[in-house]
């Protein structure tokens, strides 16, 4: 399949790779290890922030779809339909 | 009766889809194992999301938390929810572009062409299936040990259960029986479209009767704050105690006129806890993820007299909770979850999945870890061979309405019927792809003599004697004390281990066929080392709480690089292939 390069496409992987590693030391929570006060009165904190670090992934996650979407990956595939 | 009829009816309602997506059938083996790669975003999400979320992430997660607190949720479900996006993104794309532009429908086939190496297929196809098989038991216990509770009392003569708290509860045996039975009924006849239609009515199904069972567990033990406050806690004395208790028959919470001490801690309590303690109140132990070890009383199920102890740690250790991210890397290399994203019809089709997973993850989650804190304040301490029973147990002892009770329990098959459909047609799948077909091929130097029936048909009988080997050996996993959680970990380390060789297939044209064998051996030695001392299944971590996965990992890796780099270059011709310039 076409391999994706040029100084764009590598200067948006680089950036993903860096939101990637800030979100993978963000889960480590060393800061609210020991903490069990309640938000909202009954999720304790170490949860409460772990709920909200999954939205985040999410967010992660659909700003790359949206700003480093592999498109050369749909015209290679396109090749095996072709034949 | 009630809810075992509405569980019936459920499974009745699955069977009926299943005969509709037979109809749907186009007849060749590419729809039966890859729906034509015709799947939609929305199906091909609540497909990958329900194969993701077996038994473990509802009955698992529930008794996991019971077992360990919050941190459950930070060791599998948020660092899933990165990872497995990642993994989709980064993995799964390009795997179904390579897959749709050279026909490949398992795994194997891919491996083999990338690596140009028949063996390295006869290498990893005895390992890929003994990874899925111990995650096809997780489903068929994890059905049974929900099941029991929640019937328990409906037939007292049939099923007595000697030896458990659960007489008159449906056995695990015939639970796994009854399940393993509709899930092939669909399999078989609709194939992976069959599979996928019945996937999305099952994820649809157990996200809403999650909900709807954390919001009445929480209504009974007195609103959502309450339940949180009464979970089980640890004085200044270091005596564990539960303060209040429920009561089934008068369908309330009851508070104990004193505290119950049901465990001491092991160790003398620090001089700083004792202060926090004094000033905040007593510790509660499932809510933080200090590690604090507990000793609690082994008690008979029926006379209640004390027949030993067992200890318990609570909280996570920090460097589990580093080497645990590891283990999302698995989806990976999942054979099923190949197949599934060779469903795709388009590359596009993968970003509502990559998005909403995290998402997902979270609304099944968070319930389920909240229902295991809460248990710990009003069930009786289950010892580690029991802690699976959590979430059957709360449902039961909480929920009265049997209606309700039957909609949960529907809810829970449908959550591990969902994984359990995807691998019987994966291991189908690769035995009639990857040894059948990939063996007639180099003797006949084609599959002429394979019709497109035949080939199904062939499919189809794999699925039956997989289906009849899980089932033989789930029943043998339950009676050896087999414990949900623990045993999927183990099987997602092993699938862990393997993740270097499907990165570097994908990203490195320099990785060569010695460097692939290299790591496969390498990640299995290290993995069936750790897997053998834990007494094959059980919960074993090294010093300071570090995952045997992430060393299986980094034994798999290095072996990839090392021998790579000393080795001869794949050829011109596979380079092209898999890295075409534009």
């Amino acid at each position: 399949m076409p391999v994706a390069s040029g100084p764009g496409y590598r200067r948006r992987a680089a950036v993903v790779t860096v939101a990637a590693i800030v979100l993978g030391v963000l889960h480590q929570d060393f800061w609210w290890w020991d903490d069990r006060t309640p938000v909202l009165g009954f999720i304790p904190i170490g949860l409460a922030y772990h709920a909200l670090y999954s939205l985040l992934a999410a967010a992660l996650w659909a700003w790359v779809c949206f700003w480093a979407w592999p498109d050369h990956l749909e015209d290679a595939a396109a090749e095996g339909d072709a034949r | 009766m009630t809810p075992l009829l509405i569980i019936v009816g459920y499974l009745a309602l699955l069977l009926g889809l299943g005969v509709l997506a037979t109809r749907l059938f186009r007849g060749t083996s590419r729809d039966y194992f890859v729906a034509s790669n015709s799947i939609g975003p929305f199906l091909l999400l609540m497909s990958v999301f329900g194969t993701t979320m077996t038994g473990f992430a509802l009955v698992g997660s529930t008794g996991k938390a019971f077992e360990r607190g919050i941190g459950t949720y930070g060791l599998m479900a948020s660092a899933s929810g990165l990872i497995h996006a990642a993994v989709f993104f980064l993995i799964g794309i390009r795997l179904w572009a390579h897959g749709k532009r050279h026909g490949f429908v398992t795994q194997i086939q891919f491996f083999r062409a990338r690596f140009e190496s028949d063996a390295l297929g006869y290498l990893l196809f005895p390992i890929l299936v003994g990874l899925v098989l111990p995650y096809l038991l997780i489903g068929v216990l994890a059905a049974g040990k929900f099941v029991l509770p929640v019937t328990a009392g409906a037939f007292p003569d049939l099923f007595p259960n000697p030896g458990t708290r659960w007489a008159g509860g449906i056995p695990l045996w015939l639970t796994g029986l009854v399940v393993s039975l509709v899930v092939l009924t669909y399999v078989f006849g609709g194939g992976s479209r069959g599979t996928i239609w019945a996937n999305t009515f099952q994820t649809l199904v157990f996200m809403c009767m999650g909900v709807l069972a954390f919001w009445l567990i929480a209504n009974r033990l007195g609103g959502p704050e309450n339940a949180t406050k009464i979970g089980m806690q640890i004085n200044d004395k270091g005596e564990a105690i539960q303060t209040h208790g429920y009561d089934r028959k008068a369908k309330r919470l009851v508070e104990h006129p004193t505290p119950r001490v049901v465990g001491r801690v092991t160790h003398p309590l620090s001089a700083e806890q004792v202060a926090d303690i004094r000033e905040n109140g007593n510790l509660r132990p499932h809510q933080a993820r200090t590690v604090i070890d507990v000793e609690f009383d082994r008690r008979h199920p029926k006379t209640k007299a004390t027949v030993g102890t067992f200890k318990r740690e609570f909280g996570i250790p920090w460097l589990m909770f580093l080497s645990y991210m590891v283990i999302p890397l698995s989806v990976g290399m999942f054979p099923h979850l190949f197949q599934n994203w060779l469903t795709a019809r388009r590359a596009k089709t993968f970003k509502l999945t990559v998005i909403a997973h995290p998402i997902f993850i979270m609304i099944v989650w968070v319930p389920c870890v909240l229902i295991g804190i809460w248990a710990s304040g009003v069930l009786p301490v289950l010892p580690p061979d029991r802690i699976s029973a959590t979430l059957g147990a709360m449902v039961s002892t909480m929920i009265g309405d049997p209606v309700i009770v039957g909609l949960v329990g529907a809810g829970v098959l449908a959550a591990i019927m969902s994984s359990l459909d995807s691998q019987f047609l994966c291991l189908g799948t690769i035995f009639t792809n990857d040894i059948v077909l990939h063996r007639a091929r180099r003797r006949d130097g084609d599959t002429a003599r394979y019709d497109e029936r035949r080939i199904v048909w062939i499919a189809r009988a794999f699925i039956v004697a997989i289906v009849a080997l899980t089932y033989g050996l789930s029943m043998w996993a339950d009676k050896a004390g087999a414990n949900v959680f623990d045993l999927a970990v183990w099987c997602f380390s092993g699938f862990s281990a393997l993740f270097p060789l499907v990165f570097a297939s994908l990203y490195w044209r320099r990785v060569t066929k010695a460097g692939a064998f290299a790591s496969v051996i390498a990640a299995m030695a290290v993995w069936f080392y750790y897997f053998r001392e834990s007494g094959f299944g059980g919960e074993y971590v090294l010093a300071g709480g570090l995952m045997p996965a992430a060393l299986a990992l980094a034994a798999g890796a290095v072996a990839l690089v090392a021998v790579s780099l000393v080795t001869k270059p794949p050829s011109d011709a596979t380079i092209d292939a898999f890295f075409p310039k534009r």
